[in-house]
């Protein structure tokens, strides 16, 4: 067993025939937020996947919260994490509102309400539009207010802030020192170095598959 | 703040957003419905409406235009969610089996809703001698529309992502949708001719049962294959 919230050893993924990671060692320790960064193609995606659970790797070992994780505890360890990916993943047809009180009845684990949260991310106005007549930036807010909704305290952002403006920018590093000063940690990748010097403690490079 | 929300929970509130999405959208309703419509009006239209005996296949066309837009309102239904709405769902920590329900409740919602507005279109354009109970008849429908809507589900989850989806998953539905054909089709039949259900209805349970279990027992899997 370790502390460390997350914990990789000897990580490797294959597509196919494929290498996409190999070798990967990699220390996520509590109350750390570090950055992921690399050219396009690197493998900085899925690491972040692997991190997040959602993909197994083809080698090594992967800890989450201090343990392995089993297939029976995968909801359970699931609701510890939360992640901002390229994609939104809203529901077009819905409106802002509705996508997070989605969250907020699916999980029964929220810490603000649906309409909080929106006045958190500054879209309390537009509540009551379909998330398809949202821009790129405001979908992205409301992905944001997902996190700020449940609170994990694993959070992982990929390419989140890009497009973002200055406000949601700040949204961004103040739900990372929230998370980081709670006891969690944060991994947060881009393949712009700059963005990721705001608030993290440390900047992993992924280049062809390993990490330096 | 509250403890994570249960099976039940999870389900329903994934049925209940695939019918907002159904309603905002219209397609069931707005498309596929008016096209079986249509379909019903077919044969009598094509045939010597005073030669041939339309009262005969009143149900073979029921079950026929039920079977294949009922898939195509299923398999709409479930093929709608993208990759990121997946594993949005998935780091949520939605219970896998629990999505399965709730989008299989959803779209045999809409199937049934589809079987039970083509039904008296049958009766006013075929005329049937007998016309079965209502209730006994609409349980059949409830049952074939649930386990066509589980096939359908887990049709659209094994090919999702899959370009070949739209050919390849109703050929995974059409061979086993023929036991819930069957035991609808024949407990209708047995109605109308007042003989025992038993052994019809008995065959529809077992068929939607048996996609009960597979569908829960193979989320999980599913779940990591399409995230």
């Amino acid at each position: 067993m370790t502390s460390a919230l997350v914990s990789l050893r000897g990580v490797g993924v294959r597509f196919g025939p494929t290498p996409v990671l190999t070798g990967i060692d990699l220390d996520l320790a509590s109350g750390e937020a570090i950055g992921i960064t690399g050219p396009n193609g690197a493998g900085k995606s899925t690491l972040l996947n692997v991190i997040s659970t959602l993909l197994t790797p083809t080698e090594g070992s992967v800890a989450v919260f201090g343990g392995p994780v089993r297939r029976r505890d995968l909801p359970q360890v699931r609701r510890r994490i939360g992640m901002s990916g390229h994609e939104p993943g809203l529901y077009p047809e819905l409106t802002l509102l509705e996508n997070l009180t989605l969250v907020e009845r699916l999980t029964g684990e929220v810490h603000m309400s649906a309409m909080q949260v929106l006045e958190v991310v500054g879209l309390a106005g537009a509540a009551h539009r379909r998330a398809s007549a949202a821009s790129a930036g405001m979908q992205r807010r409301i992905d944001l207010g997902r996190l700020i909704m449940t609170r994990p305290q694993l959070i992982l952002l990929d390419e989140a802030q890009a497009g973002l403006d200055s406000t949601a920018r700040d949204i961004v590093d103040r739900l990372i020192h929230r998370t980081c000063d709670a006891g969690g940690g944060a991994v947060v990748v881009s393949h712009d170095r700059s963005v990721l010097t705001r608030s993290l403690e440390r900047i992993v490079e992924v280049q062809a598959g390993g990490v330096s | 703040m509250k403890d994570g929300s249960g099976f039940w929970t999870q389900a329903l509130t994934i049925a209940r957003r695939d019918l907002m999405i159904e309603s905002r959208g219209g397609e069931v309703f707005g498309v596929v419905l008016p096209f079986a419509a249509v379909a019903v009006f077919v044969v009598p239209l094509a045939t010597d409406a005073l030669a041939t005996r339309l009262d005969q296949l009143a149900l073979p066309v029921f079950w026929l235009v039920g079977l294949l837009f009922g898939m195509q309102v299923a398999l709409r239904q479930t093929g709608t969610e993208n990759l990121a709405q997946r594993r949005t769902l998935a780091l949520l920590g939605i219970d896998p089996a629990a999505r399965f329900a709730g989008r299989s409740l959803a779209a045999a919602v809409l199937t049934t809703g589809v079987m039970v507005v083509i039904a008296p279109l049958v009766v006013l354009f075929y005329d049937p001698d007998v016309i079965p109970a209502v209730g006994p008849s609409l349980l059949a429908i409830v049952g074939f529309s649930v386990g066509l809507s589980m096939l359908s589900t887990l049709a659209g989850d094994v090919t999702v992502g899959l370009r070949t989806r739209s050919s390849l998953a109703p050929l995974i539905v059409a061979p086993i949708s023929v036991p819930l054909i069957i035991g609808a089709s024949q407990t209708l039949e047995a109605l109308i001719r007042d003989r025992s259900t038993m052994a019809p209805a008995l065959l529809l349970t077992v068929t939607v049962l048996s996609l009960a279990v597979t569908g829960v027992l193979t989320a999980p899997a599913l779940e990591d294959a399409t995230t």
